[in-house]
């Protein structure tokens, strides 16, 4: 075991791992992420805190992680590398482990043109693949980036993000080995419609034996209307929804539409299962977080092993 | 304001819209004196400091006559010609003098009609619009002015 | 080239306003390439102030020059026997020339006429994009000729992103993925194992990071 996480601790079992994802608040109200982790506590494993998504201001992802870990929950700090340089990120490090924060995922981050502060510079002081990299050495060389030798190393378990349905589809697999080649320990992936593409793309990665190498978890967002279901295949990039899903959703009443949209993230999970490299799901219910429950018995993912912080 | 007489440059193309002024001539259809014709072997030719500086000299409207598109004798110096008018008409709305001084306007050589009828119309059209700026600023600065 | 567009001419009056005389002074170079100051510019600028003035009932003199270039001393010398004439300059030069004509001459105001953009090339006549930013250790070599910084949007040397879409950016579908044009590159060369080879973390005092830069070559410098 590289560290001491919960994940990293599901993952050793052979069990499939669960994690989900909050959303902290646009204002100093903390009360929002402790509501919101408290309706996953028991369901998942770990949960994701974004950072700044879409580019747009809301309380830290650390601060988040913080609250969440209080509550005797297991956070992973997602951290982009479009906010903060180098110096900022290893110091935050360093803090998130001193608060017992021991998951990370390693991200880029949507361009500042998505968010409400499209006139701010853009960092990128290392790619997410550097980042992982850095992680890595702070964890099993004790060092910082520049050289200088790390008090009290941060054991860290390293995430970093997957889309195979982004553009190029032949670079995917490759982008996954270098992901892997600097470090990564647990990969999860953009939410899955296109069944047949993330099948294809598998395919690829057992290929090459990378599965073995890194503990892929499949990302599930359900669908609460057809009208959002359009709006993720038409307006954001790197997302891959088939016509038949829209089609579903389209095909019942405006109240049925949800429960239609849990059921095809349901049946999803259940095809996924059955797909060799897939170690976990990741449930990211946006705004929707009280459902992950709910998903997660009716996939048969409960109950969650209980593993002691 | 009254009696004021506009003064129009026309850039004419030789091969086209010259053509078709003599046209207009020989058919003996009137146009206003107002336009004062200069021909270019191109309305490709005529660049954009060469519509500044009339306009800076006093007239008070501007046009580039070229051919019909497809029929440029240079291929497609109409084209370039057009691009350069709407380029300078958005700069002279910048400065405050108005990009409706200027127009492109297309015909074939034989249209001794629209030529005559395109220079009574930009006449017409400049002299509502009044004169250019340029001039009566210092028109208004007269002696017993405030 | 460096390129470089003429700012709003609201800007340019406002900044002109207080004087009557000025030199505007176009380049030879970069900015004539991209029409943005060269001599024909120059020209049309002129006739534009003037008549900006005139409609207000006021005059601006406007005498008209352009350098072979702004960024050389000697060249700017040449400005020597116009500047006493003139109460202001207005340089259609790149940052680059404003700065060394108000480096000469000390007591002159000097207003920029255009903002400088990027260093780029022509895509075509008309259209010019950015290509380069200059980070101070050129990694082309590796990328089969795109530079990831200056084409990636999040100057990634280890992309592409997720977001990328038909090879092109998510920020704009008209912009280029610069991953995707590595790529490419990478297959027509037949170079595709370079793609895993991870690019270490880049070191950014060798560009801006490190300060305002300076080049001293011994075996020129006087």
């Amino acid at each position: 075991m590289k560290t001491e996480s919960v994940l990293e601790k599901v993952f050793a079992s052979g069990e499939l791992a669960v994690t989900s994802e909050c959303g902290p608040p646009r204002g100093a109200v903390p009360e929002k992420i402790i509501e919101k982790a408290k309706m996953l506590q028991g369901y998942v494993d770990a949960v994701n805190v974004t950072d700044n998504q879409t580019a747009m201001v809301r309380m830290s992802s650390f601060a988040a992680c913080v609250f969440i870990r209080q509550l005797g929950m297991s956070p992973i700090l997602q951290m982009v590398t479009r906010d903060r340089n180098r110096l900022a990120m290893q110091a935050d490090i360093l803090g998130a482990y001193s608060h017992g924060i021991d998951n990370i995922l390693c991200l880029s981050g949507d361009h500042p043109h998505f968010g409400d502060h499209p006139m701010a510079a853009n960092v990128h002081d290392i790619d997410s693949v550097q980042f992982v990299q850095m992680i890595r050495d702070m964890r099993d060389k004790g060092r910082f980036q520049g050289g200088d030798d790390i008090l009290n190393p941060p054991k860290m378990y390293i995430g970093a993000a997957a889309n195979p349905f982004a553009d190029p589809f032949e670079l995917r697999v490759a982008r996954l080995a270098k992901k892997i080649k600097a470090g990564t320990d647990f990969i999860q992936t953009q939410c899955i419609y296109n069944l047949d593409k993330f099948e294809k793309w598998m395919e690829g990665v057992r290929d090459r034996g990378l599965h073995e190498k890194v503990k892929i978890m499949a990302g599930i967002t359900p669908m609460k209307s057809v009208g959002m279901a359009k709006y993720m295949k038409n307006r954001v990039p790197g997302m891959d929804v088939p016509d038949e899903i829209i089609k579903r959703m389209a095909g019942v009443p405006k109240e049925k539409q949800p429960e239609e949209g849990i059921k095809i993230s349901v049946e999803a999970i259940e095809r996924l299962k059955a797909v060799e490299g897939v170690k976990g799901f990741h449930i990211m219910a946006i705004e929707w977080e009280e459902k992950v429950p709910e998903i997660a018995e009716r996939a048969g993912l409960l109950p969650r092993p209980k593993i002691d912080l | 304001m009254e009696n004021f007489e506009p003064t129009i440059v026309a850039f004419c193309c030789h091969y086209c819209a010259y053509t078709a002024a003599d046209m207009a001539g020989s058919k003996r259809l009137c146009y206003p004196s107002n336009v004062k014709i200069i021909r270019v072997p191109c309305s490709g030719k005529v660049d954009a400091i060469h519509i500044m500086k009339a306009l800076e000299m006093g007239a008070d409207g501007v046009y580039v006559a070229g051919c019909l598109e497809g029929d440029c004798h240079f291929k497609s110096g109409n084209i370039d010609a057009a691009k350069r008018v709407a380029y300078i008409k958005k700069l002279l709305d910048e400065i405050g003098i108005g990009g409706e001084r200027v127009e492109m306007i297309l015909m074939s050589a034989g249209m001794g009609e629209r030529f005559a009828q395109t220079a009574a119309d930009m006449t017409e059209k400049i002299r509502k619009l009044g004169p250019n700026p340029v001039k009566s600023a210092s028109l208004d600065k007269a002696p017993n002015a405030a | 080239m460096i390129t470089a567009e003429r700012k709003p001419m609201e800007e340019l009056i406002e900044c002109l306003r207080p004087y009557h005389r000025i030199l505007l002074v176009g380049c030879n170079e970069c900015v004539t390439v991209c029409s943005a100051g060269g001599r024909k510019e120059v020209g049309i600028l002129s006739s534009a102030l003037q008549m900006a003035f005139m409609k207000e009932g006021k005059t601006l003199e406007v005498k008209e020059i352009t350098l072979e270039r702004q960024c050389d001393p000697e060249y700017i010398e040449e400005l020597v026997t116009h500047i006493d004439q003139a109460e202001a300059v207005m340089s259609m030069a790149c940052g680059c020339g404003v700065q060394e004509i108000a480096r000469r001459f000390k007591t002159k105001p000097v207003f920029p006429a255009v903002n400088t953009t990027f260093m780029g090339a022509s895509e075509r006549q008309g259209v010019w994009a950015e290509r380069c930013q200059g980070c101070g250790e050129c990694v082309l070599g590796l990328t089969g000729g795109v530079c990831p910084i200056a084409r990636c949007s999040k100057r990634l040397l280890n992309g592409p992103c997720g977001g990328s879409t038909n090879g092109k950016c998510e920020v704009d579908p008209d912009m280029d993925c610069a991953w995707q044009l590595i790529w490419d590159r990478l297959k027509a060369l037949g170079i595709e194992d370079r793609y895993e080879e991870n690019i270490a973390a880049k070191d950014w005092r060798t560009g801006r990071g490190g300060g305002p830069r300076k080049i001293i070559r011994e075996d020129l410098a006087k």
